[in-house]
């Protein structure tokens, strides 16, 4: 059975996005970020989506285009700063947001890929965060106990994939994205360059195939920057 | 420079440079904890890491050679340095659980006697999150913070107790101000430098916590 779909539409389509899925999306900020497959969710229409994604976009990028057309019930995030509709429609109550330290949620994304239920972690012990979480001690230090999450989907990007979908990450868009890849019930990857199975070195491989569902090349990728810092030339 | 001409944020950020040692590997805040960086001292080389994902930060890139695959913690552009190496978020913070990173520089709001950090979050103002701060504050080898002594109304932010929400409890190792310089051990906090011409009891006075002379 060929992985290999014409876009990010008909990945959609066939993977059975539908309302009130759970759904993983790669990237940190917006380096990395699956544009197209966020792109399509939105065009999809469906509702009352639950997002576990570290950011959650910029008002007009990213998944801040799904937070416009109001089709995110739920995010799961770690950090979400940089996005003035988000910030209204947490106040106003219409967005339920469940915050969570970078390194638990990405422990408790590649938990669940690995198939183990729970953790412990130092983080968050003592704070308003741990409240509530089973605690352990070991070797004198106390632990709490996190649970392993996983999503319905997961939507990666990656630099190069091929037919098999086996993907390579470029530079720091890796990210997020090969836990998820991991964690999603059905994972979608979108690449800038597919190529034939038994182009890319095994010994180069980041994702292996096996956790790929879906893959396709995506066109005109946007890759917007955040924040442009550079130095002037002598 | 002289002591006179150099702004408070300046003289926290030399100090805190002074903590730099050769061969750590380091995580800077983001903020003033990334400008520690451009005071490394002479004959001192360390290695950057970025919790997205980047050991080994560049300086930034040059204007036109921007790539977005390529950015800091703080989403700023950058370059990688001669030697560096991607990997995975889950990875990135198995190297600060487990322990890896010599040394954590960030900002505070509050730090308790006790050792208890308080920087991510006001009640009543927009929460944007912990992002990787409460994971490198529990598990880095060193956890210094650098902060102004008191706020913009002059209140101490050194307390007895945090008010705000705490990011970790008895995390802080050492304690840089513009005044001063704190340790902490077991839970008791020593004063181990005066700054500038301060004498201690100038220094009670903007301090709301016991401390120790060293």
């Amino acid at each position: 059975m060929s992985k290999v779909v014409q876009d990010a539409a008909e990945a959609v389509k066939r993977a059975g996005i539908c309302d009130n899925a759970i759904i993983m999306a790669g990237g940190f900020g917006l380096c990395g970020i699956p544009e197209h497959c966020i792109a399509a969710i939105r065009d999809s229409g469906v509702t009352g989506l639950t997002i576990i994604s570290n950011n959650c976009g910029v008002d007009d990028f990213g998944l801040g285009l799904m937070l416009q057309t109001k089709q995110i019930k739920k995010m799961i995030s770690s950090y979400v700063g940089e996005n003035a509709e988000f910030e209204r429609q947490f106040l106003g109550g219409e967005l339920e947001v469940d915050l969570v330290p970078q390194g638990t949620l990405a422990e408790r994304i590649r938990a669940a890929g690995a198939g183990i239920p729970a953790f412990f972690t130092p983080t968050a012990v003592g704070t308003k965060m741990g409240e509530g979480k089973e605690t352990r001690e070991f070797n004198g230090r106390t632990y709490l106990m996190e649970h392993a999450l996983q999503a319905d989907f997961a939507i990666v990007k990656a630099h190069i994939g091929d037919e098999s979908g086996n993907l390579v990450f470029n530079k720091t868009a890796r990210n997020f994205n090969p836990m998820m890849a991991q964690a999603g019930k059905i994972t979608i990857a979108e690449v800038e360059k597919l190529v034939p199975t038994g182009e890319i070195d095994p010994d180069h491989v980041h994702t292996p195939g096996v956790y790929v569902n879906y893959i396709f090349e995506g066109k005109n990728y946007e890759k917007r920057i955040e924040q442009r810092t550079t130095q002037p030339r002598n | 420079m002289s002591a006179e001409t150099i702004s408070p944020r300046e003289r926290i950020v030399l100090r805190a440079a002074q903590e730099l040692r050769d061969g750590m590997y380091v995580n800077l805040g983001i903020g003033m904890p990334t400008l520690v960086a451009n005071h490394l001292p002479e004959g001192v080389n360390i290695v950057l890491e970025s919790e997205n994902g980047l050991l080994g930060i560049g300086p930034f890139p040059y204007e036109g050679d921007e790539d977005a695959d390529l950015i800091n913690a703080g989403k700023q552009t950058i370059t990688a340095a001669k030697g560096a190496a991607y990997f995975s978020s889950s990875e990135s913070f198995e190297m600060i659980r487990g322990g890896h990173i010599d040394l954590t520089i960030m900002g505070g709001m509050e730090v308790s006697q006790e050792g208890d950090l308080a920087n991510w979050m006001i009640p009543g103002k927009m929460v944007k999150g912990p992002g990787g701060g409460m994971d490198l504050v529990a598990s880095a080898k060193k956890v210094v913070i650098i902060m102004s002594h008191c706020n913009k109304a002059g209140e101490p932010k050194i307390l007895e107790k945090c008010n705000l929400p705490l990011t970790g409890v008895r995390c802080v190792h050492r304690l840089i101000t513009e005044h001063a310089v704190f340790d902490f051990e077991n839970g008791e906090m020593i004063l181990r430098e005066v700054m500038g011409d301060m004498t201690i009891d100038q220094l009670k006075k903007i301090t709301a916590a016991k401390f120790r002379e060293n």
